[in-house]
């Protein structure tokens, strides 16, 4: 098992005769991920490294992709997402960063009422390793084994994956939740997967400052999460009111500060490291694993 | 993006919502010609914060008041940031002052209405007595939303929504609604703005005056860079990976003095623009930590080399390299950088450097 994404994807990639389209459906591709189709509308009857391309998602449903991958440009991202909910797909991956945030609001509740998941906007995507990538992690950090990784981050989370993979210590899943202040799946959402998946067998969160995702989270563990659980926060020295880079990396009055982040942490009986590599440490030192 | 008050006043003007008769100066000549009738409101156009407290709003009942009032308030440095304008109003008789604000709820991930009776402070400070409805984005406000308003704000609280959609705002507040003569009028404007959405506002200012001069010259190159208090500049890729080397330095007493996330970027023209941004932000050391994925480290070391022989720069560069073609980029970088393989030693050094 993983979560959310495994060998039985098969993907459509919505922008895929661009830049980004183009290149992460060939590195997506040697990853082992079976992807089925292509939307670029105006551009159908086209190939993208053997894929077909569609002018709508629609059309492309022949090819009965269950899942899509959006790197469609951010004036134009609402309506990717709308036209593959509507056409039935069930999991869609945001990549496109700087989407407006009322756009990211309504496909949000849209797919909330059309029971589907959406993981994004502005992240790196999910990535069971021996099963599927959706996304545009490196191919070469991931291990197959045993750790779950749900993450606001992107680099970081390949530094953390790497130096996790290094220890010996491989992944059921990993997955890039977005760095926006609106996404869609939460901490709390992986938590839940990650809880239920066998193959997971500690849970790793690489969080951030802004917003209150991991107060919360932390509350969620300290009810409902019975495997270990590892934390990585960033921006302990950034000052409020600034953007740190992610559109969601903002302390806000006295909200979303690290510190009161690794405080909930740390009292759910999460263990916090200092550096992002030394969680591969903490959990070789855990003698609950 | 936040907009001064008077700004923000304009779009409730735009929108139908009352405002009290006022006029935005820079220049002390310009007082002359106001023919609002006195006394006025002397308020100083700032986006920080606190500004009552720090005696950024003054009255004047006669000119020779308002002159002395205005060289006062157009000097002012209110929290590090310079006054540049000042809004002239009519002072409202007061008789309730009321809290009104939407925004956009990152827990819900709906629209929150927030309303209170006692309107005029600081909205933290009155957590228990503010009412908060929540608006699903896909349905929008409702009438019932309206009927738990008191009857003569709720015209103004629907036009508020309006221009919270429309405008694409993240923050819509009137703090305080004041109600004069029986009337509801907004006192106050506070308006942030989406950076996302400012491609499709044609209409709105575009000028970020919340941003440093560098800051702001970045932004234009569409690169992410903040300029902090400290002395080390750290140039890394991903907004994630630049924070935790920060926070880094900081385990080492060292201090950050610019933020520079390279983002997804192996473009070199862009990695030089990169390190032309930083070289004129100063810094005593720079670190670099780079982590190669999708970003190929070696492009990312042309770049920089690239800069390093047009320009002399006047400090050391400290260079953690990681990840895909690592090797290349340091046999590039090592008459120009000083490597270090591991993050926390990298982090220790430049500290060592910078302090």
């Amino acid at each position: 098992m993983a979560i959310w994404a495994d060998e039985n994807i098969r993907l459509l990639v919505q922008g895929i005769t661009g830049h980004q389209g183009r290149f992460h459906t060939k590195a997506m591709m040697e990853f082992g991920t079976k992807i089925v189709a292509g939307v670029t509308p105006g551009k159908g009857g086209q190939e993208v490294h053997g894929v077909p391309v569609y002018d709508s998602v629609e059309e492309a449903m022949e090819m009965k992709p269950n899942a899509s991958i959006v790197f469609v440009p951010a004036p134009f991202a609402k309506d990717a997402v709308i036209e593959a909910l509507d056409a039935g797909i069930k999991l869609i991956v945001v990549i496109t960063e700087n989407i407006p945030f009322h756009d990211t609001m309504q496909f949000i509740h849209y797919a909330i009422y059309k029971k589907a998941r959406i993981i994004g906007p502005n992240c790196p995507g999910i990535a069971s390793p021996g099963k599927t990538k959706i996304g545009i992690f490196p191919n070469v950090i991931f291990k197959k084994g045993n750790i779950g990784v749900a993450s606001r981050s992107g680099t970081l989370t390949y530094e953390i994956v790497n130096a996790l993979s290094k220890e010996g210590l491989g992944q059921s899943t990993c997955v890039g939740l977005g760095g926006d202040p609106i996404i869609g799946s939460t901490f709390i959402d992986a938590l839940k997967a990650f809880e239920k998946d066998d193959e997971t067998h500690a849970i790793v969160l690489v969080g951030e400052i802004g917003g209150t995702a991991e107060e919360e989270a932390a509350e969620y563990i300290e009810a409902n999460v019975s495997k270990p659980v590892y934390a990585y926060i960033a921006g302990r020295t950034a000052p409020p009111g600034k953007r740190m880079g992610h559109a969601g990396a903002i302390i806000s009055g006295k909200k979303g500060t690290a510190e009161s982040k690794i405080k909930a942490f740390e009292k759910a009986g999460v263990k916090v490291a200092r550096f992002p590599h030394e969680i591969a440490k903490l959990i070789k030192n855990d003698k609950r694993i | 993006m936040k907009l001064l008050e008077f700004q923000g006043k304009k779009l409730f003007k735009e929108y139908g919502i009352p405002v009290p008769q006022g006029i935005v100066i820079e220049k002390k000549e310009d007082l002359k010609d106001i023919d609002i009738p006195f006394p006025w409101v002397m308020k100083a156009q700032v986006l920080v914060g606190g500004r009552g407290k720090a005696g950024g709003i003054k009255f004047a009942n006669n000119m020779e008041e308002a002159i002395k009032n205005f060289e006062e308030l157009i000097t002012m440095e209110i929290k590090g940031e310079k006054v540049r304008k000042v809004l002239i109003e009519e002072k409202l008789r007061i008789e309730k002052e009321y809290y009104l604000s939407f925004f956009i709820d990152r827990s819900s991930r709906k629209y929150l209405m927030m309303f209170s009776f006692e309107g005029g402070v600081d909205i933290e400070a009155m957590a228990e007595k503010v009412m908060k409805i929540y608006v699903n984005p896909l349905i929008g406000l409702q009438p019932y939303h309206l009927r738990k308003l008191p009857k003569e704000v709720r015209e103004i609280a629907k036009k508020l929504f309006q221009l919270f959609i429309e405008k694409d705002c993240e923050l819509a507040e009137i703090n305080p609604l004041v109600i004069s003569n029986g009337l509801a009028i907004a006192a106050d404007s506070k308006i942030i703005i989406d950076n996302n959405s400012i491609y499709r506002h044609e209409d709105l200012p575009k000028e970020d005056i919340e941003l440093t001069p560098l800051e702001r010259e970045a932004k234009e190159k569409r690169i992410a860079f903040v300029q902090l208090e400290g002395n080390i500049g750290v140039i890394a890729n991903g907004a994630g990976l630049t924070m935790a080397t920060l926070d880094a330095l900081n385990e080492f007493d060292g201090k950050g003095g610019v933020f520079l996330d390279l983002g997804g970027t192996d473009d070199p023209e862009k990695v030089k623009q990169a390190f032309e941004l930083m070289a004129k932000a100063k810094p005593k050391v720079i670190l670099l930590n780079l982590f190669g994925g999708i970003t190929k480290c070696d492009t990312v070391a042309k770049g920089i080399i690239e800069f390093l022989q047009e320009n002399k720069i006047n400090c050391p560069v400290i260079a953690r390299i990681k990840g895909m073609n690592e090797e290349k980029a340091r046999q590039m970088l090592k008459e120009y950088v000083i490597p270090i393989e591991s993050f926390k030693e990298a982090a220790k050094k430049a500290a060592e450097l910078g302090g």
